[in-house]
């Protein structure tokens, strides 16, 4: 049955539901419980964003705290999955990951290749992305470009509570190594989420919203905007379909390419920046496989070629907002009308 | 150089052990100088980095492992791969670059590995095993099995910052973990005595809380002793240790190093120093072995390694298509 739960409980759930399920499923990583060693609570936090919270107690040994030392948390996780365990581990801002991406890029997605098929290693490394949050340079990027250019590696972008579940459980469960990319500004949004559990594929796009004017392919934190540009748009007259891919690494090409042969005009909403970014990964599969297709040259909504500013008006500025997303897919359809 | 010869030099090991130790390390050796030759025929590709001269440590250190047990190693690999038991044809295979190769010809020198033998793999980054040594060490942990993890490591390694945090880690949780470290003199062309800021790298062991042993890596005993401690004090849930092995390596940093860094170490080494020669000369004074065995065991190692170039040469390189394969479990 479905409730309304938050993107914070549903990434919870599906982990604890997962633990519950499979005992080799452990989680790690800084205060994921929060407490260890002091004289307080033993799960003082359960993890700086609390999506850990109350798991400690439920499943006694099974949820780590580490100290601060990524690439060795990291590379214990990746470790572990090599000798049957599914480890959950918390890389707590994708802004860290240049202290430990060793561990993830060249050890966990190259070992199934370079062993010769002969490595399987399940596991997951959660971490938080994205800008609103004021949280400046160096904790709010939006990196899972740099990561969806690893073979090995899966990428997760989750949009919704709904979504959150559904590939958090599917990442648990996958075979490979995933990157689970969480927006943080997203935890505290509300959905509707069945309470049993269940997965959602990798690689197959969420059509969130049909239309028939322009596709707007939006990732992760984008698709909520897009669709309110949607909105937006249809009150002027303009059918927006919205296209959440929902993987970045496997990407579900096929649905996308299908919109596009719909509507002929194509916009694609990335946080990140913009040299190879996803923006520039979708425009270059339309420029290439879709070219036949498109009455107008690709729309590319992302952030700018610059870190991400401490101010708020700047900050507002950075990340793409409906207006933007808006403005470029009325480009597209003027171009062609 | 002569050395008084203890009662218990077999220190646990009957002759069946002793036997053992000694054809991992006459293997070792066999393989690491029989691919200095092959390697300049120019026929193996890439990178090729040789473990000849420290065989001691792998066969002493592995000598006490089993299946429940894991390794990690370094670029120079070969040899912690051959006493953890991976299939010297299929490793000879592998540096030939042939499907027929333990990793089917896409890992090569640097990358061999068999995760069924608990080998995790030789590894291209220096200070890439011990995070992942960790690891193995907890789901050991986790799983009761009783196993432990070595990750081996050079003194190169000693100065990454991934090979402190490790340690750290593993004291934290009290893993199962063995850190050894080779410290053969050089981390590539820069002397460890200029590089590593502390005396003895078994001395940064106080500042993770674990124990710390300098071992000459050159006696198979003194390592096969310090590493029995290790293991069965990390088995027992007495957390890591760390070992470091005094070594050098017979070779380059890679095939084809001139070593104009280098004094006249080597020398003095094969001369005075050479675990093989030590461990013969030992066994054959104290009875346990004789002469006869020993070199019945050359004789084999010399038919196998040889066979393993034979078969290597004979070998099909990989299909085309492999390139596209075991990218992923499933990706779709």
């Amino acid at each position: 049955m479905a409730r309304t739960i938050s993107y914070r409980e549903a990434i919870n759930e599906a982990i604890a539901q997962e633990m519950a399920r499979d005992p080799a499923v452990i989680v790690m990583g800084e205060d994921n419980a929060g407490g260890a060693g002091g004289p307080g609570a033993e799960d003082a936090w359960g993890g700086v964003m609390g999506v850990t919270s109350g798991l400690y107690h439920r499943f006694p040994g099974r949820v780590l705290d580490t100290p601060i030392s990524e690439s060795a948390f990291i590379g214990a996780a990746i470790g572990a999955a090599t000798r049957g365990m599914r480890p959950v581990a918390e890389l707590m801002f994708v802004d860290f990951m240049g202290v430990c991406f060793d561990q993830i890029y060249n050890q966990a997605a190259k070992f199934r290749y370079m062993f010769g098929g002969n490595a399987v290693t399940p596991v997951v490394i959660r971490t938080m992305y994205g800008a609103g949050l004021r949280a400046a340079a160096q904790h709010s990027q939006a990196l899972y470009p740099l990561f969806t250019h690893i073979p090995g590696l899966k990428v997760v972008l989750p949009s919704s509570p709904y979504e959150a579940k559904g590939l958090m459980t599917q990442a648990i469960r996958d075979d490979d190594p995933v990157v689970f990319f969480e927006h943080k500004a997203m935890y505290d949004t509300t959905g509707e989420v069945p309470e049993e559990p269940y997965t959602i594929p990798f690689g197959e796009a969420e059509t969130a919203r049909e239309g028939s004017d322009v596709t707007v392919v939006a990732f992760g934190g984008m698709v909520a905007r897009a669709l309110e540009a949607a909105d937006a748009l249809a009150s002027s007259g303009i059918e927006a379909e919205v296209i959440d891919p929902r993987t970045t690494s496997p990407l579900d090409t096929e649905t996308i390419l299908e919109s596009l042969a719909e509507t002929g005009r194509l916009v694609v909403v990335d946080e990140s920046t913009p040299r190879c970014s996803m923006a520039a990964d979708v425009a270059a599969l339309a420029a290439g496989e879709g070219f036949a297709l498109l009455r107008a040259p690709v729309q590319q909504v992302t952030a700018p070629h610059t870190p991400v500013p401490f101010s708020a008006g700047l900050e507002d500025l950075y990340v793409p907002d409906a207006q933007r997303i808006a403005n470029a897919a009325k480009a597209a359809v003027d171009w062609s009308r | 150089m002569t050395e008084t010869i203890p009662t218990d030099a077999s220190r646990g090991l009957d002759p069946d052990g002793l036997l053992r130790a000694y054809r991992t390390m006459r293997t070792i050796r066999d393989f690491e100088e029989r691919v200095h030759d092959e390697f300049a025929t120019g026929d193996i590709p890439g990178f090729v980095h040789l473990y000849a001269g420290e065989e001691a440590s792998a066969a002493g250190v592995c000598q006490h492992l089993d299946e429940r047990d894991t390794i990690a190693s370094t670029h120079r690999g070969h040899g912690h791969c051959i006493a953890k038991g991976v299939d010297v044809t299929g490793m000879m295979a592998e540096i030939f670059g042939r499907a027929t190769g333990v990793c089917k010809g896409k890992g090569g020198s640097m990358h061999i590995a068999d995760l069924s033998r608990g080998m995790l793999g030789a590894n291209g980054i220096v200070g890439g095993g011990p995070p992942l040594v960790c690891g193995t060490a907890l789901a050991a942990k986790q799983q009761n099995t009783g196993g432990v993890a070595v990750a081996f490591f050079g003194d190169g390694a000693s100065n990454q910052g991934t090979t402190l945090e490790s340690m750290n880690l593993a004291s934290v949780w009290n893993l199962p973990a063995i850190f050894v470290a080779e410290n053969n003199g050089y981390a590539e062309a820069t002397a460890s005595t200029w590089s590593v800021a502390a005396d003895n790298i078994a001395d940064r062991a106080a500042g993770f809380g674990m124990p710390g042993v300098i071992v000459d890596g050159f006696d198979f005993f003194a390592v096969h002793e310090a590493a029995g401690e290790a293991v069965e004090r990390a088995r027992a849930g007495g957390g890591p240790t760390l070992i470091e092995m005094k070594l050098t390596r017979y070779f380059g940093h890679f095939e084809g190093d001139q070593q104009t860094y280098r004094g006249d170490e080597v020398r003095n080494a094969r001369e005075t120093l050479d675990c093989l020669t030590r461990f013969r000369r030992r066994v054959v004074e104290t009875g346990e072995l004789t002469a006869e065995r020993l070199d019945a065991v050359d004789r084999e190692v010399a038919a196998l390694v040889g066979g393993s170039v034979e078969r290597a040469r004979a070998a099909p390189a990989p299909d085309g298509a492999d390139l596209l394969t075991d990218v992923y479990v499933r990706y779709e």
